[in-house]
């Protein structure tokens, strides 16, 4: 159990958090045909697309209503107006995913009333979808901006149906799993036998694959079709405690129950996860996963050898916390310091004696004498100063290849953290071993020893005060 | 100089410091101290292994593997014996001889390599080690390495020990031969004093030597030559003049202590580092022993005062552990000094040992842990791994302890698993490192992994 504490600082050094309108634009992200936008300054969308850029090194489609100072004031309904038709005409998306941003909800658009009103103006809008999300910069982080925008989705999308289809599930993947987790979770879904639907689906999109046509909006992701087709599924699986909210939604709207899985990093989390399939479908586990359960425990013991009394500093959002630091303690790790950016639940149960709601500077602090840093890329100047390893973890990762692909979920997607982990730790183990200093007497021995006489014996006085040095 | 191998062997075998030799007749002793090896029923390294061992932690000189690729290339830069300095040591050199080699004879590429090597790298001297092919054809090793030492001015070593020469434990002897034949006494040091010992035996595994030199030098002592550990050529060279010796590991080396007494004059007693009582007997017999050779008798008040200090000092950071390892028991597989010195050590802090294999323990050993275990003792003389697999499967142990090579069959087991072998990370060496092997223990016993590898698979419990 941890104390959770918030740093109370004026200013915030080196940021581990990130905003909610980039959360909210990265969901966005996971959906077909779809034009993310970002309803602010130019500014807020540049970031955000270059922070993407730089993570996925893809083409990242996100556009911006280009607030000016006098829009602002006025409000910007012309903008919205203006980038809808501009939007529609050059690119013909089938959705056009739009998020607050801090500017706009500091003046008070309503923009939920500015879409009906472009749609009584312009019934030629009525072949795409639109979608509005609020996640003022100013309240929550990331993965708040993330779950409120599939939450967007499902209220504009979603409605009951009369006929269930069988076997198809509802997955809510949180903000923390990559493309290549949904993969992983897709995989194991259809051995059961089952349908999933993933909302959103980064998998499809964000894989950095080559694609044979140029596209001004997403490719892959949910299709519109699909996410209308969730009110008809017997239950949603949702990862991630911020995805809580939007299975509950599903389930107030469609009358669909959920089962949330709060990680699925570690092995008795993929347990869980395979035995509900199993319940659910009828299916019984399929061997390669029992395999894989095997290769899992063994890659386990070899490697709890460098886990074993590690302590690490971890600096994640809480989804992405909970799941390594209960993997990592499940190893032998000690969680000498977690900082997080935002709330949940989840932060009391931290392996850890407290959880920091706070900023990279107090995790580089907190962070003196650990064996580890694991956070995103903006780790890095804080582990070079510490002189530990850095294993890098969530979003933004802009100085390694592969973010898209880093496999964390499942049996196979823990092996694979495990020894990437233990990799850093057993290649610390050969720069820093012993030297003839690492093992010195304390001074109290020294003192002893030279109060036991030193009779004309000119070298063993010489010795005991070398050896002090 | 060099004798025939086929004489160092029977001399080696003779050696008068071993206690098993001296037990044999003249007929069984010419068949050779180690049991005869059963093809399909051994493990353990060759005649050759053993040598490099011995040898290898000389840090400053190029060790050069003459033979076919697989006698370095596959064991090169294997184990952590630390240095202080150069790196020379951790370069794999070889001939990697080819089939045209193995016709016409490999001693011209044997001398090219020994010129190579010195122009690159410019070691103070070369050790050449034979192997079981150059061996087979001929190369006369010797003969190149006294030419090459001649031509390029710098000792050339021949190391003759070849792998299918015997084990392991054989080639640390030769290894120690070559060292006694070509190295020891050639060289002088700058001075000497009364203080001045050899310590043979010890390798620096991890640094473990680092674990005690302090306490040397707080005593006053200098280590004149350590054989091998973080040595240099020269001062081993120079080590004859030391006072007195100590021999750590069993009887590795016996060779070597007992014909330096012969040659030198340099007494020597076997000790251990391991283990809070054994350190501090070590350290008493090095004062002892240096006093009975003329040096002042106030060291052994110096000594005494250190060991009560450091000892109320590991048992105050030993006693945190007490209670939570109390009771456990610990199954030791591992050979010679350290069957009996790590149950000393263990026993310490009220680990329960049910059993320690005896297979590479001399007689003494044995006798030593019949003294520290009492008659109940379970000495394993050799164990099949289905039968340690057994034994932790059926939880009679909670931990085992032992080398790299077994270490599966306790991890499949999903049991412990703590390496106090040649392989391991980790220096438990003085009373640093017997609260290192404490404090290990128990972050291994205690180590979250366990309950997560034994969970059954819920689809598993639901069938049952």
């Amino acid at each position: 159990m941890a104390t959770v504490k918030t740093q109370f600082k004026a200013a915030a050094v080196n940021p581990l958090k990130m905003s909610q309108p980039l959360g909210a634009a990265y969901a966005f992200m996971g959906m077909h045909r779809c034009m993310p936008v970002m309803h602010g300054s130019q500014g807020c969308t540049s970031f955000g697309l270059v922070l993407l850029v730089r993570h996925f090194r893809e083409a990242i489609p996100l556009q911006t209503t280009a607030m000016n100072e006098a829009t602002t004031v006025m409000g910007g309904f012309d903008n919205i107006e203006k980038a809808i038709l501009n939007i529609r005409e050059r690119a013909k998306p089938d959705l056009i995913a739009i998020c607050s941003t801090g500017l706009t909800e500091t003046k008070g658009d309503d923009v939920d009333g500015y879409l009906q009103l472009v749609r009584q103006r312009h019934p030629e809008v009525a072949d795409t979808a639109l979608v509005y999300v609020s996640t003022p910069d100013y309240v929550g982080a990331f993965q708040d901006g993330w779950a409120k925008a599939v939450s967007a989705f499902i209220k504009a999308l979603v409605s009951p149906v009369a006929e269930r289809t069988p076997g198809q599930i509802n997955i809510l993947p949180g903000c923390h799993l990559t493309p290549a987790d949904i993969e992983e979770l897709r995989e194991i879904v259809l051995s059961f036998g089952l349908t999933p639907l993933f909302l959103p689906d980064l998998s499809r999109s964000l894989d950095g694959h080559m694609s044979d046509a140029f596209s001004p909006t997403t490719m892959g992701g949910t299709t519109l079709a699909e996410v209308r087709e969730m009110g008809a599924s017997v239950a949603s699986i949702a990862i991630g405690e911020q995805m809580r909210p939007c299975a509950e939604l599903l389930r107030e709207r469609a009358g669909i129950p959920y089962t949330l899985f709060d990680r699925l990093t570690g092995l008795e989390a993929n347990d869980r996860l395979l035995a509900h399939l199993s319940a659910l479908s009828g299916v019984s586990v399929p061997q390669k996963w029992r395999r894989q359960r095997s290769q899992l425990q063994d890659a386990m013991l070899d490697a709890h050898f460098f886990f074993s009394g590690k302590r690490v500093a971890l600096g994640a959002e809480p989804d992405l916390l909970w799941a390594l630091a209960s993997m990592l303690s499940e190893m032998g790790c000690e969680i000498a310091s977690a900082v997080t950016t935002t709330h949940s639940p989840l932060l009391e149960r931290m392996p850890s004696a407290e959880v920091l709601i706070g900023d990279l500077e107090d995790l580089e602090k907190s962070a003196a004498g650990c064996d580890l840093l694991v956070t995103h890329s903006h780790g890095r100047q804080a582990a070079e100063r510490l002189h530990i390893s850095h294993y890098r973890a969530g979003l933004p990762m802009f100085d390694r290849l592969g973010a898209g692909h880093k496999l964390m979920v499942g049996y196979r997607g823990t092996r694979e953290v495990i020894f990437e982990v233990g990799n850093m730790f057993l290649a610390d183990l050969h720069h820093h071993h012993g030297t003839p200093q690492s093992w010195p007497l304390p001074e109290a021995t020294l003192k002893a020893v030279a109060d036991a006489g030193v009779k004309g014996n000119p070298s063993a006085t010489a010795a005991a005060t070398l050896s002090l040095q | 100089m060099g004798a025939p191998l086929n004489e160092k062997l029977q001399d080696v075998f003779s050696e008068p410091g071993c206690d098993k030799n001296q037990g044999k007749s003249d007929k069984e002793r010419k068949k050779g101290c180690t049991k005869q090896l059963s093809p399909g029923a051994a493990a353990g390294g060759c005649a050759f292994d053993g040598a490099k061992i011995a040898l290898q932690p000389i840090v400053d000189v190029a060790h050069l593997v003459h033979g076919p690729i697989a006698c370095e290339g596959n064991s090169w830069d294997n184990r952590h014996a630390l240095s202080s300095g150069a790196t020379t040591y951790r370069t794999g050199f070889t001939t990697d001889i080819s089939e045209l080699d193995v016709i016409y004879g490999g001693e011209k590429r044997l001398y090219k390599a020994i010129k190579e090597i010195i122009d690159k790298y410019d070691p103070p001297a070369v050790f050449v080690y034979q192997t079981c092919v150059t061996a087979l054809i001929g190369d006369d090793i010797e003969v190149v390495c006294k030419a090459a030492a001649k031509k390029f001015g710098k000792p050339v070593i021949p190391v003759n020990s070849p792998g299918f020469a015997g084990v392991k434990n054989l080639g640390n002897k030769l290894g120690g031969e070559a060292l006694l034949d070509y190295v020891i006494g050639t060289a002088e040091p700058e001075y000497t004093t009364p203080y001045d010992i050899n310590i043979i035996g010890e390798y620096n595994l991890s640094g473990e030597l680092w674990q005690v030199k302090p306490l040397l030098d707080a005593m006053g002592v200098r280590v004149l030559a350590c054989i091998s550990g973080d040595a240099r050529y020269q001062e081993v060279a120079y080590s004859h003049r030391a006072k007195a010796a100590m021999m750590v590991c069993s009887k590795a080396m016996i060779n070597i202590s007992r014909k330096m007494e012969e040659r030198y004059g340099i007494p020597f007693f076997e000790g251990s580092f391991y283990g809070i009582g054994d350190v501090s007997d070590s350290l008493r017999e090095i004062a002892r022993l240096l006093v009975q050779q003329g040096a002042p008798d106030d060291i052994i008040a110096r000594t005494e005062a250190l060991i009560a200090a450091e000892e109320a000092r590991a048992w105050a950071r030993l006693e945190p552990y007490k209670a939570r390892l109390k009771g456990k028991r610990v199954l030791l597989i591992t050979g010679g000094v350290k069957s009996w010195s790590v149950v000393a050590a263990l026993q310490e802090v009220g680990i329960e040992i049910v059993g320690t294999s005896v297979k590479k323990s001399t007689k003494e050993d044995k006798e030593k842990i019949k003294e520290i275990m009492g008659d109940e003792a379970h000495m394993i003389d050799d164990m099949p791994p289905r039968e340690m697999y057994k034994m932790l499967k059926e939880a009679r142990a909670d931990i085992m302890l032992s080398g790299g090579r077994s270490q599966f069959v306790a991890l499949k087991a999903k049991m412990p698993w703590l390496d106090i072998n040649q392989e391991r990370h980790h220096a438990f060496a003085g009373y640093e490192g017997m609260v290192k092997l404490v404090q290990e223990l128990d972050k291994t016993l205690y180590n979250p992994v366990w309950d997560q590898v034994r969970l059954p698979a819920p689809w598993d419990v639901a069938a049952a």
